[in-house]
């Protein structure tokens, strides 16, 4: 049986959450292991971490803010963000990470895919990707969407599978923060070519638009962030509304 | 009132999760990377992630798979965890090569079929009839949700205590006299899965 995770996700910067509008405009909105266990509570089936300015001078702090989340926090832990070498990933995954999330790096450096699933195994090698519809077909961006690499998000997502991910996030920078739904074309194009799971990112405003990607074959992981972290919808509001549309989510316990 | 969990390590994935839900329980847990003397010890714990040949193969280098058979002989209780659950078995289609502990009979199969592989998502656990008094499951009910990750599957037998259904049924929980193992995560298992995991410090806690 297909259960779908609600996600949480924290971007965080020098230690502390922050949401970006289609990836500018920032605003502060808390401490991280604060909330991170604050979201255990409330039901939440996983949590990510992003690291948008991942750095060698800000890993000591992500290092220490994946320890204290692990001591507090139990249920699993996705770290995004710096991670271009297997040590990265070692010791995120020594921190206290439980899955690391490999996007520009994975692009530039294929490779870096199996090494880490070799090493600790797929299921903790989580391929990120950003996509765009450039009119013809959904191009694949890094660099936090600064930078358009014109490879095509189904091919990239079946290239990462098979160099051994073991799980797809794919974010739509059209629907990134506009509270427009996900964009369920993006997320059909990664379902058709692949079968590992994928988490659907960017874009829920509403309780519809988490059905709308629940809904999509393949699809086993619900992404949000301001609609949680500003306390538009709880959690609990979002797993009730699936359940009563007859999606399988693991309950929130009163 | 006596516990002290070894908790073994030998190089495959990160322990920090396992070790930090035992403590979060208030288990006194070691992390033993060499042979020890089982007599200090009342409990252990195996995990294991990834591959079924490397981590039979470290284990072995290791020299714990002597020691989790001298544990066994012994009436240390045991719980295995993930690949640790895998390992007690006879073997893996994904390592044809390994032999397993052969603690449990049976092979550990890859899921074929619809679904997605691997299943990484929350799954309910089915007690079995017979099992519903295990103390492993004391304070848990019948159908609570735990946090898997696995493409291989442990089969069925008279030690499943509890069973979980991804395309096919397959044991979630195994136990026989004080060996115990879990195919989910229980660290990584929210309240429930800590709920199962003070249950096992308290099965390996002794009188003196």
């Amino acid at each position: 049986m297909r259960s779908v995770r609600v996600i949480p996700c924290l971007d965080i910067d020098a230690g502390r959450v922050v949401k970006g509008t289609n990836f500018v405009d920032l605003t502060d909105a808390g401490d991280p292991v604060e909330l991170a266990a604050l979201y255990d509570l409330a039901g939440a089936d996983e949590i990510v971490f992003l690291d948008i300015a991942a750095s060698s001078s800000s890993r000591p702090i992500t290092l220490d803010l994946l320890s204290r989340a692990a001591d507090q926090v139990f249920i699993p832990l996705t770290i995004g963000g710096g991670v271009s070498r297997v040590d990265d990933a070692r010791q995120l995954l020594r921190a206290g990470a439980d899955k690391v999330s490999l996007n520009s790096s994975a692009i530039s450096n294929p490779a870096l895919i199996s090494e880490i699933a070799q090493e600790f195994g797929s299921q903790c090698a989580v391929v990120a990707i950003d996509a765009k519809f450039n009119g013809s077909f959904y191009e694949v961006y890094t660099h936090g969407g600064r930078n358009a690499t014109g490879l095509e998000l189904g091919t990239w997502a079946k290239v990462a599978e098979r160099l051994g991910a073991g799980e797809l996030l794919v974010t739509s920078m059209d629907r990134d923060g506009t509270k427009e739904g996900f964009d369920i074309g993006a997320l059909m194009r990664v379902a058709e070519l692949t079968s590992i799971p994928i988490i659907a990112s960017g874009g829920v405003g509403r309780l519809e638009h988490f059905l709308e990607g629940a809904e999509v074959p393949g699809v086993s992981g619900l992404l949000a962030a301001s609609v949680f972290h500003f306390g538009q919808l709880s959690i609990s509001q979002v797993k009730n509304f699936l359940i009563s549309k007859s999606i399988v989510v693991r309950p929130v316990q009163e | 009132m006596r516990t002290k969990i070894a908790l073994l390590d030998y190089g495959i994935g990160n322990l920090q999760s396992v070790a930090k839900a035992l403590n979060h329980v208030g288990a006194d847990v070691d992390v033993v990377e060499s042979s020890i003397d089982l007599k200090y010890y009342t409990g252990i714990v195996l995990p294991g992630v990834g591959n079924f040949g490397a981590c039979v193969n470290a284990l072995k280098h290791f020299g714990f798979d002597e020691l989790v058979y001298r544990g066994v002989a012994s009436g240390i209780p045991l719980l295995g965890v993930c690949v640790g659950l895998q390992m007690l078995f006879e073997g893996s289609s994904e390592s044809p090569e390994t032999k397993g502990l052969g603690l449990l009979p049976g092979k550990v199969l890859r899921f074929e079929g619809q679904e997605r592989v691997p299943q990484m998502q929350w799954n309910t656990i089915s007690i079995r009839e017979g099992f519903s008094k295990s103390r492993l499951f004391t304070g848990l009910e019948d159908d609570r949700w735990m946090y898997f990750v696995h493409s291989y599957f442990a089969p069925l037998g008279d030690f499943t205590s509890s069973t979980a259904t991804y395309g096919v049924e397959y044991s979630a929980t195994v136990e026989v006299g004080d060996l115990y193992a879990t195919q989910f995560h229980p660290e990584k298992s929210s309240k429930e899965g800590l709920r199962l995991l003070e249950n096992f410090v308290s099965i390996a806690t002794v009188a003196s």
